[in-house]
C-alpha cells in the first residue's frame, strides 16, 4: 500500500475542502478502496475519512419514496422495514451481493463507486486503459469470461459489478451529490457510464463532489418485482448475468415494465425501448422473449463471454416471469423457479 | 521499538480492555490485532475480504477486519475470538463447534465463530438456508461446512427454543 495522508472530516464543508487537494480520495466504508490500494491500484495521496459524518439512515420522503443517506451501510438497507415493503427489489438485490460481513461495513454511496472486477484492471503488471489511460485492454483477446457483451468499446470491456445498482436502474433512482458549487441531483442512468474513449472515469460524478444521498421513487410493482443473478457459486461471488425485472399489471395486461441487467456492460443496462415492446402485452413467455430478444440484438461477444448472450436472454425471460407471477427470486434457497 | 512517524493516536476497547494505541494509517485493524496486541487468533487468510478468516466484531457487527484501517474506528469496540469465553467457560458456539467436528485444519475456525456470533445477534437467520447464506463470506477449504452448519443452527436452535 502506498504511503498516503489522513484526514477525518468533521463536516460536510470540510470533506469538500479537504477533497480538493490533488491524489485526495473519499474514504467511507473501504470495503472496495483499501482492497484495491492493497493491490496498488489505487494510490491516494491523501484519504479523506466521511464515515463520522451524518449521511446515514434512512428516511420517508413527501411523495411516498425513501431516502438512503450516502453512508447507510448495504445491510440496514437491506434489512429496512420500509425498504422491505416498499423497495424489495432493492433489498433483495442487495442481499444477492458480497457477504454479510462486507454488506455490514459497504455504503450505499461506496456500492455506486466500487470498480470494476476486471483481472486485468486489478493486475498492475498488465496494460489496462481504465488504471492507465493508453496502455490497452488486454481482456480483448484474453481471458475475458467475465466480460460485457453490451455498450463496449475497443478501449474497455469490463463490467460494473455492482448488484445493488441495477435494482437502482431499474427503480429510477436518483443520486443527490454536493460540491462546493452546491447541489445537484443525478438521476441513475446518467450516473454511470460506458466506456468510450474514456474507460478511467466510471460515472459522472465530479472530482469535486460527494455523494450525499440516494432517493427511490414511490413503490410501482408491489408484488411484480424479481431480483435473479446466475452466477459460478450459489453465493459470494460476482454476476456472470444478473436481471433486476419489475412491471405493473392492470387488468392482466402489462402497463410498464422495467428490465435492468447486470454483468454484461459498464453500467447497470437499461433498454428502454425493449421495455416499450412489453407494454400492452399479456405477461406470457412469448412477450417475454420478444422483449428479451430485443435487449440482446446489440450483444457482441469476445469469445470468453459469448455464453453470456444466451444466459442474458434466458435469465431476463425468468426474471419477468418471476415478477409476472409475483414470486421473485428467492435469495436464501437458490433454487431457480 | 520503531515506531512510523505518521503514527497516529487511537483509542479501541478490545475484549474488554481499554487501550490507547497508535498506528500508521494504513495500518489495518487485523494487522494491529496481530501484530501490535499479539492477538494472533483473528487470521490473515487472503488480507482482501474474500475469505472472511480476520472476521472480528466492531461495536457489536461482524466485520472483516483485514479491509477496514485501524485509525478509521478510533473509539469503537471491538470482540475478537480471544474475547468470546467467559472466564473458563467457552462461548456457546466455540462449545458447539467442539460438539459437532465443525473443523479439521482449524485455520478458518476463529473467523467462522465469530462470523456466526454476528449472525446470530442479527437475527435474520431463520432456516438451515438462511444460515449457509448468511455465512458465505467465510470460507473452509477443508470443507467442513456441513458440520459448521450443523454447529450454529444447534445453538440458533437452543436460543430460539429458550425465547419460545
Amino acid at each position: 500500500m502506498n504511503r498516503f495522508s489522513y484526514v477525518r472530516a468533521t463536516s460536510l464543508d470540510e470533506a469538500l475542502s479537504a477533497l480538493a487537494v490533488p491524489g485526495a480520495a473519499i474514504l467511507a466504508g473501504g470495503t472496495n478502496l483499501v482492497d484495491l490500494m492493497k493491490y496498488d491500484v489505487a494510490k491516494p495521496a491523501r484519504l479523506v475519512d466521511i464515515s463520522r459524518l451524518p449521511l446515514g439512515g434512512i428516511t420517508a420522503l413527501d411523495d411516498g419514496g425513501l431516502r438512503l443517506g450516502a453512508l447507510t451501510p448495504n445491510a440496514d438497507t437491506a434489512y429496512d422495514a420500509r425498504i422491505q415493503a416498499r423497495a424489495p427489489l432493492l433489498a433483495s438485490a442487495i442481499l444477492a451481493g458480497a457477504s454479510a460481513q462486507l454488506r455490514n461495513v459497504a455504503t450505499t454511496g461506496g456500492n455506486l463507486l466500487q470498480r470494476t472486477r476486471c483481472a486485468y484492471f486489478y493486475d498492475p503488471c498488465m496494460p489496462c486503459n481504465k488504471r492507465e489511460p493508453g496502455s490497452g485492454c488486454p481482456a480483448i483477446g484474453g481471458v475475458n469470461r467475465m466480460h460485457a457483451i453490451l455498450g463496449t468499446s475497443e478501449a474497455c470491456i469490463a463490467v460494473h459489478p455492482s448488484d445493488m445498482c441495477v435494482a437502482l436502474a431499474a427503480l429510477d433512482a436518483r443520486i443527490n451529490v454536493e460540491s462546493p458549487g452546491g447541489a445537484r441531483v443525478i438521476p441513475i442512468a446518467e450516473f454511470h457510464r460506458l466506456p468510450g474513449d474514456q474507460p478511467q472515469t466510471d460515472s459522472t460524478l465530479g472530482a469535486d463532489e460527494i455523494i450525499t444521498s440516494v432517493d427511490l421513487p414511490a413503490d410501482r410493482f408491489g408484488p411484480h418485482h424479481s431480483y435473479l443473478k446466475l452466477r459460478d457459486r450459489l453465493s459470494y461471488a460476482f454476476a456472470l448475468v444478473s436481471v433486476a425485472a419489475g412491471l405493473r399489471l392492470e387488468d392482466g395486461v402489462i402497463v410498464e415494465a422495467r428490465i435492468a441487467l447486470g454483468g454484461v456492460a459498464h453500467k447497470p443496462w437499461r433498454d428502454r425501448e425493449a421495455e416499450a415492446l412489453l407494454v400492452g402485452s399479456a405477461p406470457d413467455r412469448e412477450a417475454f422473449d420478444h422483449a428479451a430478444r430485443a435487449i440482446l440484438a446489440p450483444a457482441v461477444g469476445r469469445g470468453g463471454n459469448d455464453y453470456k448472450i444466451e444466459l442474458a436472454r434466458r435469465a431476463v425471460v425468468r426474471a419477468l416471469s418471476q415478477a409476472a407471477a409475483g414470486a421473485p427470486q428467492s435469495q436464501s434457497d437458490k433454487k431457480v423457479r | 521499538m520503531y515506531e512510523d512517524p505518521s503514527a497516529i493516536a487511537l483509542h479501541l476497547t478490545v475484549n474488554g480492555e481499554a487501550r490507547d494505541l497508535r498506528a500508521a494509517p494504513w495500518v489495518t485493524l487485523l494487522d494491529l490485532l496481530r501484530e501490535t496486541l499479539k492477538l494472533t487468533g483473528s487470521k490473515k487468510g487472503c488480507d482482501h475480504g474474500q475469505c472472511g478468516a480476520c472476521t472480528v466484531m466492531i461495536d457489536g457487527r461482524r466485520v472483516n477486519s483485514c479491509l477496514v484501517l485501524a485509525v478509521t474506528r478510533d473509539g469503537a469496540e471491538v470482540v475478537t475470538i480471544e474475547g468470546l469465553a467467559e472466564g473458563g467457560t467457552l462461548h456457546p458456539l466455540q462449545q458447539a463447534f467442539i460438539d459437532h467436528d465443525a473443523l479439521q485444519c482449524g485455520y478458518c475456525t476463529p473467523g467462522q465463530i465469530c462470523s456466526a456470533v454476528g449472525l446470530l445477534a442479527e437475527g435474520n437467520a431463520h432456516c438451515r438456508d438462511d444460515v449457509r447464506e448468511l455465512m458465505s463470506g467465510n470460507l473452509c477449504r477443508c470443507g467442513a461446512y456441513t458440520h459448521i452448519v450443523d454447529a450454529i443452527e444447534m445453538v440458533r436452535l437452543g436460543a430460539v427454543e429458550a425465547a419460545a
